[in-house]
């Protein structure tokens, strides 16, 4: 782990923790409405649309700050998203449900991803065009 | 014992397992393969196993179970980190982390009942 200064370090902390508080608590609001299998596919799609989202934009953008991406990444979608449970609801399923719960679970949390990379880049041909 | 908010509950739990999943993440990730996400996911899917398993108070499922062991894991990373390394022409790197997280996820469940048997 390299030495950070205390007030980098007291600033990630702050962020993360922040980020994870609020991530946590979205989720579990969601599970109020939508229960069980159902409302942890919702946010784990959800989770990784947005995170793919941010992180392809700080790949081909670049116009996030980094302390933005550290608390909505690191500290709220990561959060806001889980694979714990996802993991317990599926073993707690007949074998044909927990089979398409992987498959599902699986199927949307790539395609979200994929489906943000196909946006940021839609943006950045738009702002490079501007900027042309 | 004065009932607390089951929402500041799942947020300071949610909090403390963020802040874990970061510092686990900065000690053993790797470039060539994220070794920290498949950390936090199988360790994580045992504690959760535990908790579900032992069936604790409430406010122990809220603050452990649905706050710190769903934060301390992770499902967007994994489907980030998934694409990334098919991106990158690695797609049996990609499939086989896949296939580490869900089997390593279970089979800790499956341990963590064991434990929780005896």
């Amino acid at each position: 782990m390299s030495k950070a200064h205390p007030l980098v370090t007291l600033e990630t902390i702050v962020l993360v923790g922040i980020g994870g508080f609020a991530g946590s608590n979205l989720r579990y609001f969601v599970g109020q409405f939508v229960p069980g299998l159902q409302g942890t596919l919702l946010v784990n799609a959800l989770g990784s649309f947005a995170l793919g989202f941010l992180l392809y934009e700080a790949i081909h953008v670049g116009i996030i700050g980094s302390e933005t991406k550290m608390v909505a990444t690191t500290g709220f979608l990561s959060s806001f998203t889980t694979y714990s449970t996802f993991a317990v609801e599926t073993i707690q399923q007949t074998p044909a449900l927990a089979v398409a719960n992987v498959v599902g679970s699986y199927a949307l949390g790539f395609a979200g991803v994929l489906v943000a990379r196909a946006l940021v880049r839609r943006f950045d041909s738009q702002s490079r065009r501007r900027d042309a | 014992m004065v009932a607390i908010d089951p929402a500041h509950l799942v947020g300071t739990g949610g909090a403390l397992g963020a802040l874990a999943r970061y510092y686990v993440g900065q000690a053993v990730d790797h470039e060539s393969f994220p070794v920290g996400t498949l950390t936090v996911n199988v360790v994580g899917s045992f504690v959760l196993g535990l908790v579900t398993f032992l069936s604790p108070g409430k406010s122990v499922a809220l603050l452990v179970g649905v706050g710190a062991c769903g934060s301390f894991t992770t499902f967007s990373s994994f489907s980030f980190d998934t694409v990334r390394l098919w991106e990158e022409g690695r797609p049996a790197v990609a499939v086989g982390n896949a296939a580490l997280n869900l089997g390593g996820a279970l089979a800790a469940i499956g341990l963590a009942w064991v434990v929780a048997s005896v």
